[in-house]
């Protein structure tokens, strides 16, 4: 943010931070390729379909055939979990783009749109971000009932207000900039000015932001779908698969352990690329 | 709009401020926590207005009741009053601290919140307490050192920040409970039962605490007077600890709001984890059951203590940081 005045230690640790993470930074962003593929096509990585009951293979611990071990039915958890990276991952990237569309939205109103209009939006804005958001969306659940649509509205919900303060930040900074007063005096459209110079340069924060939160909305759908407000129970989803390993806790560790890990791992590889992103654009911007 | 942002605005702001920024600012603060309070009960009456199927439908469960019992009801809970109306009663009563019967439990929402507020309030402040230790001693620890040890620390950090708290639970759970049979599995009201869940709570808080406040001890330790103290022949530690550490904790009040949400989003889920009472289970078992007085309750709680808690938080800023202490 502000660049320290007597930088010298401070210049040596900025480049010493950015050269320690780069083998990790590999690793997360070939395991993301990996996810998104699970995620395009589940077929290709699973061998056999999720819901596909074995019962006599019931409750198996981890084995060459089995490497994730089964369920409770004879189902592989391996192919389970790898066919659930598609809900829990368009959860998380759904969420956060609803949240970054409507939020830029309302941050441009307030940023450019006047005093009265900043003055409600950020109000509004305030009296979210304040309250539990974790409240906020089963809230918004008891009105409109469990299911996966449901979540994805009530973690975006909640998250839009970060992105409607940053935006009204970037566009009343953009706004006062030297190309836009340019713009006004060539006298172009208001619309024009906001869509096609406003924007754009408000773009980039915005961006490395969303990339982190993608993280944060897949685990708070999963957090969701764990207490029992996510999909219906056969569909493979690792929130509502941790949710049923944990009834067979004392006797099959497994089956809640690998899809908190498929979670975990996720959401680990999608910071540290989202940090990465950050990392570059304060940099440039320095 | 056109302003240009090389002409410079006469510093106006700073001398309408006057001589009593504290006290403005506590007042500011004040006029936004109402703004919140109201926000929440508003936020909750429409919730209530806009759930599908009527209140006394609610009100009587699966009960098939005559026409009489139903009228009574509407009269009892005022149901059949102008919108208006019921929702000045709602928030007068908010104000009061009347949160309404649950329709599940038979009993006023506040008695129910009260009866689970202990445990829930002993799992997040041991949370809390354990995160903060954590993290001062990390950052204490770590800030301006070697790169491998602060490529540990962040590599660590990403890790706290990234492991979804029902995850990390089940770990310990697994681990020292079936595993070690250190602490007990299930419910344990007891210290012994409190410290897994505590420690599941504690480690996004601890995550993100040390990366503010090493940023804000690394800040401080490039300050003229750091340098000064070491001049006087003052150890590495003592600076740390005298000096620098102030100056990180600053940083750490303006989180509170965010630790607020992090602690009470990961009570609900750690909670459900390690089967405890308290206020987590007591809002999803109603949300499961459509109980809407005790979400509701519990919403509108979480707001007043937000505001308690930011007032609290006004009257300690002069104490950790005395440059405050004259101006008020």
């Amino acid at each position: 943010m502000t660049a320290p005045t007597a930088a010298v230690p401070a210049l040596r640790t900025a480049g010493r931070r950015r050269a320690a993470w780069r083998p990790g930074l590999w690793a997360a962003g070939l395991f993301l390729g990996l996810v998104v593929l699970a995620a395009l096509a589940p077929g290709l990585l699973a061998s056999g379909a999720p819901d596909a009951a074995n019962a006599l293979a019931v409750l198996r611990p981890p084995s060459s055939a089995h490497p994730f071990g089964t369920d409770a039915n004879g189902r592989d958890v391996l192919t389970r979990v790898i066919y659930g990276v598609r809900p829990s991952l368009l959860a998380g990237v759904g969420a956060t783009l609803l949240a970054l569309l409507s939020g830029s939205a309302l941050g441009l109103l307030a940023g450019l749109g006047g005093r009265i209009a900043d003055a409600v939006v950020m109000r509004a804005v305030d009296i979210v971000l304040s309250l539990p958001s974790l409240l906020l969306a089963l809230l918004f659940l008891v009105v409109t009932g469990p299911g996966t649509l449901p979540s994805v509205l009530a973690i975006a919900l909640y998250t839009m207000p970060i992105y409607a303060r940053l935006v009204r930040v970037q566009s009343s900074v953009v706004g006062r900039s030297g190309y836009v007063e340019a713009a006004v005096s060539l006298g172009l459209s208001r619309t024009r000015i906001v869509l096609r110079h406003v924007l754009p340069n408000a773009f980039a924060p915005l961006v490395v932001l969303a990339t982190i939160e993608v993280g944060a909305a897949l685990v708070a759908a999963s957090s969701l779908s764990y207490l029992g407000f996510g999909p219906k129970p056969p569909a493979p989803e690792w929130g509502a698969m941790l949710a049923a390993g944990q009834e067979y806790f004392a006797v099959a560790w497994w089956m809640a352990v690998f899809p908190g890990l498929a979670i975990s791992t996720t959401v680990l590889s999608i910071t540290a690329v989202g940090r990465a992103l950050q990392r570059r654009s304060e940099g440039r911007r320095a | 709009m056109a302003e240009s942002a090389t002409h410079v605005r006469p510093p106006r702001r700073a001398a309408r401020r006057g001589a009593r920024p504290l006290l403005r600012a506590a007042a500011l603060r004040l006029a936004a926590s109402v703004l919140v309070f109201w926000g929440a009960v508003t936020a909750s009456f429409g919730a209530l207005q806009a759930v599908p199927g009527s209140t006394v439908d609610a009100l009587l469960g699966n009960n098939d009741a005559s026409l009489e019992v139903r009228a009574q009801i509407i009269r009892e809970y005022g149901l059949d009053r102008p919108l208006l109306e019921q929702y000045l009663t709602y928030l007068g009563h908010a104000l009061t601290g009347d949160l309404g019967r649950s329709y599940q439990l038979n009993q006023p929402v506040t008695q129910a919140i009260g009866a689970s507020l202990g445990s829930s309030l002993r799992l997040t402040a041991s949370g809390m307490a354990l995160g903060l230790a954590a993290a001062t001693v990390l950052a204490l620890l770590t800030a301006h050192r070697r790169r491998w040890v602060r490529a540990v620390s962040s590599g660590v950090e990403l890790l706290g920040v990234s492991l979804p708290v029902f995850w990390v639970g089940i770990l310990l759970l697994t681990l020292f409970s079936f595993r070690l049979g250190w602490f007990p599995a299930v419910g344990g009201d007891g210290a012994a039962g409190l410290v897994l869940p505590a420690v599941a709570l504690a480690i996004p808080v601890t995550a993100v605490l040390t990366q503010v406040m090493r940023e804000g001890l690394e800040r401080a330790l490039e300050q003229p007077f750091v340098l000064t103290a070491r001049a006087r022949g003052m150890t590495d530690a003592g600076v740390r600890l005298r000096h620098a550490l102030r100056h990180a904790l600053l940083p750490v009040v303006t989180l509170v709001g965010w630790l607020f949400g992090v602690l009470l989003g990961g009570m609900v889920v750690t909670e459900r984890v390690f089967g405890r009472p308290g206020v987590g289970r007591l809002v999803v078992e109603a949300v499961v059951a459509k109980d809407l007085p005790v979400v509701l309750g519990v919403v509108v709680c979480s707001a007043a203590l937000y505001i308690a808690v930011n007032i609290a938080l006004d009257l300690c800023y002069p104490v950790i940081d005395p440059r405050l202490r004259g101006a008020s």
